[in-house]
């Protein structure tokens, strides 16, 4: 499920990031923030009014934030922890 | 002779770098720039165990060597020993937040990678404590190779234990270099962070319990955004309320000074000079150091609180629907105290345009130098009413400019990225830092140097516009017996009267045009100005001289005259110091030529139209 339609505060993992829609820049972000597959996530709250504005998330023990076309970009998961990287 | 050696503090944005740097260095900082960039150098002397002496560097922030920003550039570049007007460090302090220290190791191995001798300053451990996370600092110094040291700088602990290592790290001031490893690449770098991270963790919960909670408010979509409207308010009515006892003592402390060189000194042009040219102007913005504080209090106080990132994550909602990155809000709530430091707070923005259209917007900010100009101007024409429950009329006021020039910015910005500044904004991605206590010491380090820009600003810049405006306003005399007034005979006077032939039509009158000429040095110089010049003309009227420039204002000029005045100043770029800037970071003067005629257009079109509105109401 993509992350901008994932449930507020339900504990997930990335499954896949489609690299291909995020700038370079953007995609060497979201990488040095420690999103790749298998990084737990969580989304936390969701900005503007009508919930249109951005999206802060868990990475780790760390929080983010983002706009929705790059959490479209990230495909979560529920379930069992990951493997080890 | 022995170099000193060079230390450079490096990490991860948020890591507490700079908290550490302040604990370490106190006062003892050197601010500058590195030669050819605009990016910051903030040095300061320490001493180790030994009571030698090392050159300690904070550099900026960045998550990797590889930049996406001028400021990591030169992180990047001083690091490898590739930047100009710096040596290359004799050792690394690589700052990590404790409580992120998974994601923090991936750059710390890149730069333990390098080979440089390095110590690890495990930060902020009080904050993953209090969050559940206990770390064995020996263990993570085995797997990493380098000596690791837990630090919480805003309370000062650690610093000996890391004063110690950097002993070792200095042995003789050789450099001891370890091997370099081979660089291995991004994710196998994440995959051993992610490893020794595991390794090093004693017990763990799994959230942060205090920002957690208050970020449920701070971040919820309607109370987020009254929680930030409500501190803004307190920020813009604690400007005046806070204010008042420091200002009633210095302007107490500029009227004694002014009636003891007046009973010292006879009649006459040093008389003139010392008390008109002098004191009066100086004093006359001296006298508004106080809000610009308060001003800088709050703002220091929500950066370092980690508010600030908050308040951008509820404002993109609204900065992209004109085309801006939330991460701008930073930068033009900077641009608050002073558009200065704002413009260059737009380096962290990576995207060009979005940069650049902050960059042209950041003056509409109303910056700290507006405060002298609104609030004599407020002080004399708005009355000091209760207009509703604890809001006062003239705070209210105060308040509707900021918002003018807000809206002003945003409609700009809007036009900007349809227009000069076309095309797709690559987006707003953030961390956003842990709640926490900001140290004291560091709000009165950060308050301390904005108060010495400011008074060198006022000392430099204000003080010489304020005497070449004495000497256009004393120049030459008028002849004895002659009717003319000695401010219209003079120079000012006449180049006043042309000006004002263009100016009159919005409301404007000679002694407005005559200020806002010096006024051009800084904002604040409009202030000094029209008290240089009242204060001249009232040399045949001894009454007038125990009036403030307030009340000489009220019997000289017309509401509508005093509304378009504070209308201009919404948006007239009366600042060289925003447009020199501004010609550096967009390195030429296409871009500050073009900043300073929109500007000037938008503050003609503002005063004319408040005026002649203010005219027909029957304000006047």
């Amino acid at each position: 499920m993509r992350l901008h339609l994932y449930p507020l505060r339900k504990p997930g993992y990335v499954e896949s990031v489609d690299w291909s829609v995020l700038s370079a820049a953007e995609g060497q972000r979201l990488r040095e923030f420690g999103i790749c597959e298998g990084a737990s996530i969580e989304a936390l709250h969701r900005g503007g009014l009508l919930g249109r504005g951005p999206l802060a998330c868990k990475v780790g023990r760390m929080t983010i934030a983002m706009r929705r076309n790059h959490a479209e970009a990230i495909d979560v998961r529920s379930g069992p922890d990951a493997p080890e990287q | 002779m022995t170099t000193i050696p060079l230390v450079a503090l490096v990490g991860n944005p948020n890591a507490g770098k700079s908290a550490l740097f302040n604990a370490l260095t106190g006062a003892r900082q050197k601010l500058g720039n590195y030669p050819g960039v605009t990016v910051e150098r903030k040095s300061g002397r320490i001493s180790l165990s030994d009571g030698r002496p090392v050159e300690l560097v904070d550099l900026p922030g960045t998550y990797s060597l590889d930049p996406t920003s001028p400021d990591e550039q030169v992180t990047r570049d001083v690091i490898l020993g590739r930047q100009e007007g710096e040596r290359l460090p004799d050792a690394l302090v690589i700052v990590v937040d404790a409580a992120n220290l998974e994601n923090h190791l991936r750059f710390a191995l890149e730069l333990i990678a390098l080979g440089l001798p390095t110590i690890l300053a495990l930060n902020m451990v009080d904050l993953a404590t209090r969050d559940g996370l206990e770390l064995d600092a020996n263990i993570l110094s085995r797997d990493l190779g380098v000596p690791v040291i837990a630090t919480v700088a805003v309370r000062k602990r650690g610093l000996d234990h890391l004063r110690g290592a950097l002993d070792g790290l200095l042995d003789g001031g050789a450099r001891v270099l370890r091997p370099a490893r081979p660089d291995v690449g991004f994710d196998a770098r994440r995959a051993d962070a992610r490893r020794i991270a595991r390794s090093a963790i004693v017990a763990e919960t799994p959230s942060r319990r205090l920002t957690a909670a208050v970020d449920r408010v701070a971040l919820h979509p309607f109370f987020g955004l009254i929680l930030l409207l409500a501190l803004l308010f307190v920020m813009f009515q604690a400007v005046y309320a806070w204010s008042e006892a420091p200002i009633a003592m210095i302007e107490g402390w500029a009227a004694a000074t002014s009636d003891a060189v007046t009973a010292a000194l006879p009649d006459g042009l040093l008389r003139s000079f010392l008390v008109d040219g002098v004191i009066n102007g100086v004093g006359s913005v001296v006298v508004f150091l106080p809000q610009i504080l308060v001003l800088f209090f709050f703002i220091l106080m929500l950066e370092a609180t980690g508010y600030m990132t908050r308040a951008a994550f509820m404002m993109d909602g609204l900065m992209a629907r004109v085309g801006l990155s939330g991460r701008a809000f930073i930068p033009l709530l900077s641009s608050f105290a002073c558009a200065v430091p704002g413009i260059m707070a737009t380096r962290t923005i990576s995207d060009p345009k979005d940069r650049l259209t902050t960059i042209l917007i950041a003056p509409l900010m109303t910056c700290s130098a507006r405060l002298p100009v609104y609030a004599v101007i407020i002080g004399a024409f708005i009355p000091a009413r209760t207009v509703g429950p604890g809001i006062g009329l003239q705070g209210l006021v105060l308040f509707s400019l900021y918002v003018a020039g807000i809206i002003g910015a945003f409609v700009v910005a809007l036009v900007l990225r349809i227009t000069v500044t076309k095309g797709k904004s690559s987006g707003f991605l953030m961390e956003m830092p842990k709640y926490q206590f900001p140290r004291p010491q560091d709000i009165l380090i950060g308050l301390w140097q904005r108060a010495v820009i400011f008074l060198k600003r006022a000392g430099t810049i204000i003080f010489a516009s304020t005497v070449i405006l004495w000497l256009l306003l004393s120049f030459p005399k008028p002849p004895v017996g002659s009717t003319v007034s000695p401010v219209s005979y003079s120079i000012a006077g006449r180049i006043a009267g042309g000006l004002n032939v263009v100016m009159a039509p919005i409301g404007f009158n000679r002694d407005i045009s005559l200020a806002l000429i010096p006024a051009m040095a800084a904002r604040e110089v409009a202030v000094s100005a029209l008290a240089t010049v009242y204060s001249l003309e009232a040399n045949d009227d001894e009454a007038a001289l125990e009036r403030s420039l307030g009340d000489r204002l009220k019997g000289r000029w017309s509401l509508p005259t005093a509304l378009a005045f504070l209308a201009w100043f919404v948006f007239a770029p009366q600042c060289i110091s925003t447009i020199a800037v501004t010609r550096r970071e967009t390195n030429g003067w296409r871009w500050p030529a073009f900043m300073v005629g929109y500007l000037f257009a938008l503050a003609y079109c503002a005063a004319g139209i408040t005026f002649w509105t203010a005219t027909a109401l029957g304000l006047g």
